[in-house]
């Protein structure tokens, strides 16, 4: 039981995580979160004006069905199967994000400084979220996919538009935490 | 019941995320820093499992649910929009520590404020519905 408490290693949810992209092959579906974000956008309506999002809701149904499962097995994970344990981060990173004015860096599981009330209520915070939520729904989109659709999935099944992805995934990700980072903290 | 296993599936993959700490903003970080193996390990080895599986898939000629070939969808052919629209997910990913699966993730943990982030994807994604006929792609 101490075993399940504790956090997994990689190479136990690595594989995981595939025998789920699999599952869903099985099922005749494909792994993709990001789907449901234009799932979203149709049920508030945007099919009627704009053609991108006059999808048949009946077909995206199980994705949301997957979608209510995570949100219960996060709470499951959380609340039942986890011992507080801080985040085995490495001290260099512990010490640099001191530095930028993250305390406390792996004692919780999203940092206080951006996800608290208090940041909410102010625009620097409150704009960080905004824009770093906006940056992931319209870069998804536009690039047909996020990390399940293309770093699990492609990369998997060996597709090369996957890869193209995962390298842009990253360019964008270095940019932030190299070079704007240490602008905005 | 159609519609049961798909639930059992989410909790499965909320449960695993979990505890991988693959829905941490802190080990989003670590990972573009380059200062922790962890989550390519994740990431890699989900990856070489997939291969093997799907590998398999192929050879062993497995069929589906419904009985048809299992394949993946092709993804369609481009460059464009597939550089820069990973860089633009890259950009929030790395900002806000979530891609869309954590996000929904988080909200069971008790994240509340990660809604924010998911309302503002949402808009995203409804922005580039608006103007996807006149991106690049």
């Amino acid at each position: 039981m101490d075993n399940i408490l504790q956090p997994w290693p990689w190479y136990i949810s690595g594989p995981l995580i595939a025998f789920i992209m699999f599952i869903l092959i099985y099922f005749g579906k494909t792994f993709g979160m990001s789907s449901n974000l234009r799932t979203f956008c149709a049920i508030g309506g945007a099919g009627k004006k704009i053609e991108f999002f006059n999808i048949n809701l009946r077909d995206q149904r199980w994705n949301l069905l997957v979608v209510l499962g995570a949100i219960i097995g996060g709470y499951i994970a959380h609340f039942y199967l986890s011992v507080p344990t801080n985040i085995d981060l490495n001290p260099d990173t512990v010490k640099e994000l001191s530095e930028l004015g993250f305390e406390n860096a792996g004692k919780s599981l999203l940092p206080s400084e951006l996800y608290n009330l208090e940041a909410l209520l102010s625009l620097k915070g409150l704009s960080i979220l905004i824009i770093g939520g906006f940056l992931v729904g319209f870069g998804t989109r536009y690039a047909g996919g996020c990390t399940s659709g293309h770093a699990i999935t492609g990369l998997s099944s060996l597709q090369l538009p996957s890869l193209i992805a995962v390298i842009g995934f990253f360019i964008g990700g270095l940019i932030m935490i190299h070079l704007i980072f240490p602008l905005i903290f | 019941m159609k519609y049961l296993k798909y639930l059992l599936v989410g909790i499965i993959f909320g449960i695993v995320l979990v505890k991988s700490e693959a829905i941490s903003w802190y080990r989003i970080y670590e990972m573009f820093k380059f200062e922790s193996f962890h989550m390519y390990g994740i990431i890699g080895s989900a990856v070489i499992t997939g291969i093997i599986l799907l590998l398999l898939t192929k050879k062993l000629k497995f069929k589906n649910i419904n009985g048809d070939v299992m394949l993946v969808p092709k993804k369609e052919r481009g460059l464009i929009k597939y550089i820069v629209g990973g860089s633009i997910f890259g950009l929030g990913w790395a900002l806000s520590g979530a891609c869309p699966g954590p996000m929904y993730i988080l909200v069971g943990t008790g994240a509340f404020s990660i809604l924010i982030v998911i309302l503002a994807a949402t808009f995203g994604t409804f922005v580039y519905g608006i103007l996807k006929d006149k991106l690049p792609h």
